[in-house]
């Protein structure tokens, strides 16, 4: 069973990249109508909503706001990839400068964010 | 570190998972694991079927699942893929199996026609031969896919083809992709056609396990995606040219 049905052929990463994408996906589909309901709250029942807000002040809370803010950075980068890779006839090694510039633009303006606030 | 015995299970049988069978192989110092296949069949069990030709990776006849990622067998050292001194050798993946490490290569060549994968000419033999520059884009493109050998191993290493049996599959879309980049094929529009269906090109996910396994360092995939782009740009287009 092993030879055939095994996921070692699957350990790559442009697989790996492939998986994450659709996972991150799959859980902001489901955070998202839960989001929309608190958020109706504000329309329905401003009390319970208020309720809810002092609830984000936990710990869990907020370390699932970390998850939240990984999933969709992950997401977003996913999908920029998956455009990148799809959509732009470049060759491997433009595309490989490309993402370097771009990350080392991204790095420089978050310092600076960063010392701004 | 000198190995004196490989310990290979081999799956036989439709019913893989069923029928595992293991043998003990003396270990060489140069043994591909074309050649371990090979010793048991010729010392251990003579029932054993698999399939091989050329022997130099020229063929694409003797794939096989190896420690479960698709390999060319006759090209793959031994030692490279030992776990230990063991190793699991299997048919490929997302085919018929035959007996043993056999497999049917049926549904994988009818969809390289069903994908226009075949010459589109327009030229008679009274014609002279049309001159084609090397140095255009469109050749450049055509040639990065052209030293495919038909081994199924994009095939057998593809989740999309698993999952959806229509789907024409990695080496198919790329022999499209060099088709329609190739001068002397004039089957641009019957190739746009069939690799724009249902089991076409879009139905790829991307996920790249046919570039990572290709023996012959081809890129399926970055052919797909030019398959794709040009699918929609001629979607675009129609009305207008």
């Amino acid at each position: 069973m092993k030879a055939a049905k095994g996921i070692t052929s699957r350990a790559h990463p442009l697989w790996l990249a492939y998986i994450l994408h659709r996972l991150s996906g799959l859980a902001l589909a489901v955070f998202l109508p839960l989001h929309f309901w608190v958020l109706a709250m504000a329309v329905t029942d401003p009390e319970r909503l208020d309720g809810f807000l002092r609830l984000t002040e936990s710990g869990v809370v907020k370390l699932a706001e970390f998850g939240l803010v990984f999933l969709l950075t992950v997401h977003m980068f996913g999908g920029l990839r998956l455009m990148a890779l799809e959509w732009l006839p470049w060759s491997a090694s433009q595309k490989t400068l490309a993402v370097g510039a771009t990350t080392a633009s991204f790095l420089i303006a978050v310092l600076f964010f960063m010392r701004a606030i | 570190m000198a190995l004196d015995v490989l310990k290979v299970t081999i799956e036989r049988g439709p019913d893989a998972a069923a029928a595992q069978q293991s043998f003990d192989v003396p270990a060489y110092e140069n043994q591909t694991v074309l050649d371990v296949v090979s010793w048991v069949q010729q010392n251990a069990d003579p029932t054993l079927s698999y399939r091989f030709a050329c022997r130099v990776g020229m063929c694409g006849s003797c794939a096989m699942m190896v420690n479960g990622v698709p390999r060319w067998t006759c090209r793959t050292h031994i030692s490279k893929v030992l776990d230990g001194n063991a190793v699991t050798i299997g048919p490929l993946r997302n085919l018929p199996v035959i007996k043993d490490l056999a497999v049917d290569m049926d549904p994988f060549f009818d969809k390289w026609v069903e994908a226009e994968g075949v010459h589109h000419g327009a030229l008679t033999r009274d014609d002279p031969i049309a001159p084609v520059d090397e140095t255009t884009v469109e050749r450049t493109t055509a040639n990065t896919g052209i030293e495919c050998i038909n081994c199924s191993v994009c095939y057998a290493a593809c989740d999309t083809v698993t999952a959806n049996k229509d789907y024409l599959g990695p080496a198919a879309l790329q022999r499209a992709w060099t088709l329609l980049n190739d001068a002397k094929d004039e089957g641009r529009a019957s190739i746009l056609d069939a690799v724009s269906g249902k089991g076409g090109c879009h139905t790829c996910h991307s996920m790249g396990s046919c570039t990572a396994y290709c023996p012959n360092d081809l890129d399926p995939m970055s052919a797909i995606a030019g398959l794709k782009r040009e699918t929609a740009r001629s979607f675009f287009r129609r009305g207008r040219s």
